[in-house]
């Protein structure tokens, strides 16, 4: 039983928070209860716990660079109180066993829940569908498909895949990337990958995809949801999609939010990712997305990578950014410092709209009596230079390493039972 | 070019520095005379000579002594530059500079007397250097030295063969050299640091 | 202060005259019985040479060793980079080693950017990549001023594969510091698609720039491209974009001709073009060598390198502005 005192719940007016029995008990002023745990929360915004859409905890096949266990305890440090974990694991998360495997490691972690996102097709290979059907009926109760890493280019596979998991509610999300456009791809298209000489990503391979899976979403009556929109015209397109009234929902990643292609003048793969960092024009566009709900949320497209797949020249370093542990500080300073976002909505983005995608019912509720007592507390105030050292996750493949950013989690408890508390994981 | 005389673009404003001049421009007219004269004397009319100037201010001494052996014997003198940046042994206690004109005459240095020619004589390190690469061009029959000024303090086994001015001096003190060519007018400058 | 000769836009017009002077004086070594300088006695300068590249290498290891230098060769075939040695290991064994200077070639670009943070000595890019190639670019700019004279106003046309070619970027951002008009002559297909944002003219008609042009660089079509959709067919590509005799007479009398090599003759250049007196082709060789000396000299002669730029560090850069970086920017070095 825990008691926070004077939390600012979604940044209103100071509250006591009762946590009991797993569930928020009771909210109000000046409340007591013998035997509790008191937290005090003076300063804090209480935020519901955070929901990524898009991890990637890398275990069964690649433990060297994350494992559930450090994951899901980076992902408690962040705030989260629920993770999807992508599929590309060794083997592939594309059977009821691998699913069942990975969600029952995060049960045992204890840290968040890990839902296991399956993938579409079998083997990432984009031939033919993974049992969908057998993998939304498995223990994991997958809900959320996606090859991510991989385009399921194929429109026909993309079409059955759309349509067969109608049957249960699922969602495909999509990586939207039209391969023959990004053959040896490194980095995004334009004035700066010219000048270093870099294979650009053109925003026409992820744009051409979208329109396309949107259209096809529309035409069969389901759901889809793109994974980590980086460019202004894909905005563009899900602004129209959305108006049209279809099902279709959007992603947006942090270092998307923050980062341009300026970067890779580096030439440090710290700042490679796919989709690669754009320009300050798209950043603009995904943050006014995201603020009007275009964008319907954050998903952090956590990916690590051990310290020999980036100490190396630009292409031949792996893709992809570490981001659980730095996701609130990024979208505060792109989003609520700059008046985007209120703490409502940061919740909103954060949790409430990616259970719903995720169709998570106990996640991404708000902090009242009765609801699961998912939360977590944020320190706004404070501003700190990055400091991979202290990261929670096992890789340190973080592209904000030395910038200063705001805020910290001080504490994030899952059912009533603190994972993080005064800064630390427990 | 000695050491001691860069850079010698006129006598420095510093205020922590007095300048004497030790040299007018009579002073260096004779003093080139009396070298030419010299010159053709030892080398008995100046047989076989030719004059390798030192960047920068040699090659200015180099042509005016070509320019007085050639009044007085009636016939050109062979005569070039030298430049020793590359042979220098203090190239790595500062920046890569840049490099001054290496050009020899026509005629070569194999079996000629070459006279090397400078504006200050100090440590002997630039004539050490001097010597390697002329040793690099070929093979004189011999080499001289001719120094306008000679301010002792000498690190080397090196003497000079003509000396337009013997300059006692404190190794604090710095000699420019003064040429119209270069730097408007003639003089060589004494900059003694209060 | 640590520098490096990575990128033409290393290079201020001061730097880049000096490198030119400094090359001009050089060349008369090579006309002495004697062609060895004692400049660089005890230092060590490493060639690291990941692509094939035989002329490239042996002009360097010419320039280094005729500046009295220690050289080592060390490429990637048949060395403990094949058997999957990383770049950042390899760079620690020449750290073992002590070397001055490290002269890299590789086929990714940005590898010699990675590698002057990893090793004290100076880098040298002999090509990285589809990315820089500078020293290619000042013998091309110490070839057109032996011809030329004074770059000043001249207007250089380079035709070819712009996207690929490294040789291009150099020579564009070294031409423009030299106070040059180029101009980039291609199909747009091999065009980087940003190429109004580059400090030159770009034309896809190679007829309409002949007569107007003091020097017509060629570059060379790799074979992959040619089986890429670039462009339909060799045929096509040589009769749109290739000089041959008909083109050679429509330039000025005193224009020239170069070509970086190897030539696909035939294709990018007839071989009497290849051949004529206005050709630079085996002078750019022989460059090569001076300049390269010129430029190891620069960097390695003195205290500290007269010429280049450091590489920037990853805690440098400012992610878009609207963050400002903290802390130390050595911490990158943890991450």
């Amino acid at each position: 039983m825990h008691l926070i005192k004077g939390a600012r719940i979604l940044g209103g007016a100071p509250a006591d928070i009762l946590l009991r029995d797993g569930v928020v008990a009771e909210v109000g002023a000046g409340l007591t209860a013998a035997g509790a745990t008191v937290v005090d929360a003076d300063g804090l915004i209480a935020l519901p716990g955070l929901v990524d859409l898009h991890t990637h905890l890398r275990e069964p096949g690649r433990e060297d660079a994350e494992t559930v266990e450090s994951g899901t305890r980076a992902a408690a440090a962040g705030g989260y109180t629920a993770v999807h974990a992508m599929a590309n694991t060794e083997p592939v998360a594309d059977t009821a066993g691998v699913v069942e495997q990975v969600w029952r490691l995060g049960r045992e972690a204890g840290h968040c829940d890990v839902h296991p996102v399956g993938a579409v097709t079998r083997g990432l290979e984009g031939e033919r569908l993974a049992e969908l059907g057998a993998m939304a009926d498995s223990a994991a109760r997958v809900r959320v498909f996606s090859d991510d890493g991989h385009c399921v280019s194929d429109a026909v596979l993309m079409r059955r895949a759309l349509e067969y998991v109608k049957a249960f509610d699922g969602v495909v999300a999509q990586h939207a990337q039209e391969p023959r456009l990004t053959e040896h791809a490194q980095m995004n298209e334009g004035e700066v990958s010219g000048r270093l000489g870099l294979a650009g990503w053109p925003a026409v391979a992820e744009e051409a995809i979208i329109s396309r899976d949107c259209l096809l979403a529309a035409h069969v009556g389901s759901r889809l949801h793109v994974c980590h929109v980086s460019t202004a015209g894909s905005v563009e397109i899900i602004r129209w999609a959305k108006s049209k009234g279809w099902q279709v929902t959007a992603e947006v990643t942090p270092h998307h939010l923050l980062l341009t292609d300026e970067l890779a003048e580096t030439y440090d793969p710290v700042y490679k990712v796919n989709p690669p960092l754009r320009t300050k024009a798209d950043i603009d566009a995904l943050r006014e997305a995201l603020a009007d709900g275009t964008i319907d949320c954050v998903a952090t497209d956590h990916a690590p990578h051990p310290a020999e797949a980036k100490e190396t020249e630009w292409a031949p370093a792996a893709m992809g950014m570490i981001g659980l542990e730095t996701a609130l500080s990024v979208v505060q300073e792109a989003m609520v410092e700059t008046g985007l976002l209120d703490w409502a909505g940061v919740a909103d983005r954060l949790a409430v709209r990616p259970a719903r995608i995720g169709r998570l019912s106990g996640q991404g509720r708000p902090i009242e009596v009765g609801a699961p007592a998912n939360l977590t507390l944020y320190d706004p105030s404070v501003r700190t230079a990055v400091d991979p050292r202290g990261f929670v996750s096992k890789s340190r493949n973080t592209p904000f390493a030395g910038l200063e950013l705001p805020g910290r989690v001080q504490a994030t408890f899952l059912r009533g039972r603190p994972t993080v508390l005064e800064g630390k994981p427990i | 070019m000695s050491a001691a005389s860069v850079p010698a673009h006129g006598p420095s404003p510093d205020s922590d520095v007095s300048h004497k001049t030790v040299l007018e421009a009579p002073d260096i007219r004779r003093a080139l005379t009396r070298i030419a004269h010299e010159i053709l004397e030892r080398t008995k009319g100046g047989r076989d000579i030719v004059l390798l100037g030192i960047p920068t201010r040699g090659v200015t001494l180099a042509a005016r002594l070509a320019g007085r052996i050639a009044e007085v014997e009636g016939e050109p003198v062979p005569r070039g530059s030298l430049d020793v940046t590359m042979y220098r042994d203090d190239l790595r206690m500062r920046p890569a500079r840049a490099l001054g004109r290496t050009e020899l005459p026509p005629e070569g240095v194999d079996d000629r007397v070459v006279v090397l020619v400078d504006d200050v004589l100090f440590s002997g390190r630039t004539v050490r250097a001097a010597l390697d690469a002329l040793n690099d061009l070929g093979r004189p029959r011999a080499v001289q030295l001719a120094t306008l000024v000679d301010r002792g303090h000498r690190e080397l086994p090196i003497r000079a063969d003509y000396v337009g001015k013997n300059l006692p001096t404190s190794a604090r003190e710095k000699v420019k050299v003064l040429l119209a060519e270069t730097d408007g007018r003639d003089a060589v400058v004494l900059e003694v640091p209060k | 202060m640590k520098r490096h000769l990575i990128s033409a836009a290393d290079l201020t017009r001061d730097d880049a005259l000096l490198i030119l002077d400094t090359a001009e004086e050089l060349s008369r070594i090579a006309d002495r019985p004697i062609k060895k300088l004692p400049t660089l006695r005890g230092r060590t300068v490493v060639n690291l040479f990941f692509e094939d590249s035989t002329r490239t290498r042996i002009s360097f290891e010419a320039a280094a060793k005729r500046l009295s230098a220690d050289v080592i060769n060390f490429s990637a075939k048949g060395s403990s980079v094949s058997k999957g040695e990383s770049l950042k290991d390899t760079a620690l064994t020449l750290e073992a080693m002590g070397a001055d200077g490290v002269v890299i070639r590789h086929n990714a670009s940005g590898a010699p950017h990675r590698l002057a943070g990893w090793v004290r000595g100076s880098v040298v890019n002999a090509g990285d990549g589809t990315h820089e190639h500078p020293t290619q670019a000042l013998l091309d700019a110490y070839t057109m001023r032996r011809r030329l004279g004074d770059l000043d106003g001249r207007r250089v046309t380079i035709v070819g594969d712009i996207l690929h070619s490294r040789v291009a970027r150099s020579n564009v951002l070294l031409l423009n510091t030299l106070g040059a008009e180029v101009t980039l002559v291609a199909p747009p297909t091999l065009f980087p698609v940003s190429v109004d944002t580059w400090p030159c003219e770009v034309a896809y008609d190679f007829d309409a720039v002949l007569p107007k042009s003091d020097v017509v660089m060629m570059l060379r079509v790799q074979q992959e491209r040619m089986t890429a959709a670039y462009f339909p067919t060799v045929r096509e590509y040589s009769r749109r974009y290739g000089l041959d005799a008909r083109r050679l007479a429509a330039l000025q009398d005193h224009a020239i001709v170069m070509h970086p090599g190897p030539m696909n003759r035939g294709v990018e250049i007839a071989a009497e073009v290849a051949d004529s007196p206005r050709s630079t082709i085996v002078e750019q060789v022989a460059n090569g060598v001076t300049v390269r000396m010129a430029v190891l000299y620069l960097l390695l002669g003195g205290s500290e390198p007269a010429i280049g730029g450091d590489v920037t560090p990853a805690g440098a850069v400012s992610p878009n502005g609207d963050a400002k970086r903290g802390g130390d920017a050595s911490r990158r070095e943890d991450a």
